[in-house]
């Protein structure tokens, strides 16, 4: 697997693409779910999880030669835990406004399966710049996702992307409206990004036939 | 990994080592940002009760509070009384912004004449409102706001927040195509009763014409946290009904 190769450059674009956390690792899956509706809150996310991700690795890759190997799982999550919650803390103090927005963020960051993932597979056999490469390649790998899946569940669900009304009024049946177009209101269900995922595979794997499994 | 990772003691000990370090790192941090942290909770109340009365720095689309550092000197500006009412008793407090509505509400369990119901009068371009607290659920968690109405009971402004709903589902409710949606919406029936507001899903009216109908449009995949706003609404302003009947006479 191109994951363990000797280039650093490879462990931020190999999860990218043919090494997506999502589409090939299926992680992080309920968060992509849950804050796709709107590409604002997709964004938010991904630079969320991808500051966490980088961070969370170090950490876990500087401990790796101490944590004893029954109990690793709840090191990690004490620390990930931790971090997100002191980030949060420091945030309300002093910059109240964005803690405000990114509140709702917190408990999907910490149960991400993403982040434990990478701890897991990355972080606790590999040194701290290796692994920090490897915890923001994958967050924009999984940020990438979440940023195409919210683009098309907002534009086709909403009719708007980052709250701009792209293809006219729905109200007040101007632009697109006018002509009997109407928003597609399962878009904003989880289900749809569930498709939209499966969609985005299907075109991943049809493109690259080595990542279809037997 | 080495074999002294996997001994038992080892474990234990790291166990017990990395509790009191991440415990005493999080309680350094939670008790050295308490006050700051506290400030800014009590600034935002102010600021929500300004917004809810029409009082912030909104732009064409979203919602904009008034700067944090000026929100105390208009607090004090804009609201003449502050008012909390007790079984009937109407008592001044100026700390009645920082009654926790939760608690209370446990408190009183259930029985509405234990309650203390905070109201803030205040006064903006020569009119006066009254505005009102109310706290309920959401989906996944705590939803809470401010709305103001005239001494009829017609809502002049809202204001919605949510501890966790979904982002961009159920946490819409705080934007202001949702908010702005209420203004002006009757909370009293035609013969002046109390009937509340109803998010509605086939109430035909998405540009919210009809302020009379007790019925705002809902949002597309938020059903629950929107019936929770409902419900927030008609059990919180119902128990100022007796203050608003009592005003008019």
């Amino acid at each position: 697997m191109g994951l363990l190769s000797k280039k650093d450059a490879k462990l931020i674009t190999d999860p990218l693409a043919d090494n997506n956390p999502i589409t090939i690792q299926v992680l992080g899956i309920c968060s992509a779910l849950a804050i796709t509706a709107q590409l604002k809150a997709s964004i938010v996310m991904a630079l969320s999880v991808m500051a966490v991700l980088g961070i969370g690795n170090v950490v876990i890759s500087l401990m790796r030669n101490i944590i004893p190997s029954k109990i690793r799982i709840i090191v990690q999550l004490v620390v990930v835990a931790a971090l997100v919650i002191i980030v949060d803390q420091v945030l309300k103090a002093f910059s109240y406004e964005l803690s405000k927005t990114l509140s709702v963020f917190v408990g999907l960051i910490i149960t991400n399966c993403i982040i434990m993932g990478r701890f897991e597979a990355f972080a606790l056999g590999n040194g701290p710049w290796k692994s920090f490469l490897d915890g923001v390649g994958n967050a924009a790998g999984y940020g990438l996702i979440l940023i195409i899946v919210g683009f098309f569940r907002e534009l086709l669900g909403s009719g708007t992307l980052l709250g701009f009304k792209v293809l006219g009024d729905s109200v007040k049946k101007t632009g697109l409206y006018a002509i009997g177009y109407e928003n597609n209101g399962f878009m904003l269900l989880s289900p749809m990004a569930l498709i939209v995922v499966g969609i985005i595979i299907w075109v991943q794997r049809s493109r690259n036939k080595a990542l279809i499994e037997d | 990994m080495s074999n002294r990772t996997d001994s038992n003691v080892y474990t234990v000990l790291f166990a017990i080592g990395m509790v009191v370090v991440v415990g005493a790192l999080l309680a350094f941090t939670a008790s050295s940002l308490k006050g700051k942290i506290t400030q800014n909770v009590e600034l935002e109340k102010q600021q929500n009760i300004l917004y809810a009365m029409g009082v912030n720095e909104n732009d064409e689309s979203s919602a904009v509070f008034v700067n944090k550092e000026e929100a105390p000197e208009l607090f004090s500006k804009y609201i003449k009384q502050q008012l909390v009412i007790e079984n009937g008793n109407v008592k001044e407090d100026n700390k009645a912004y920082l009654l926790d509505i939760k608690k209370d509400k446990a408190l009183a369990g259930g029985d509405a004449s234990k309650r203390h119901l905070p109201l803030f009068v205040g006064e903006k371009e020569g009119q006066t409102l009254y505005v009102i607290p109310i706290y309920g659920k959401g989906l996944w968690d705590a939803i809470w706001g401010y709305v103001s109405v005239d001494e009829n009971m017609v809502v002049q402004g809202a204001y919605f927040d949510h501890k966790g709903e979904t982002p961009g589902l159920g946490a819409n409710i705080k934007e202001r195509y949702f908010m702005d949606d209420f203004i002006g919406e009757h909370l009293l029936d035609a013969s002046g009763n109390f009937k509340g507001i109803e998010i509605s899903k086939s109430n035909a009216d998405p540009e919210n014409k009809d302020k009379e109908d007790n019925e705002v449009d809902a949002i597309a995949g938020a059903t629950i946290t929107g019936n929770g706003v409902g419900a927030m609404i008609k059990s919180d302003l119902a128990l100022y009904v007796p203050y608003f009947k009592n005003l008019n006479k």
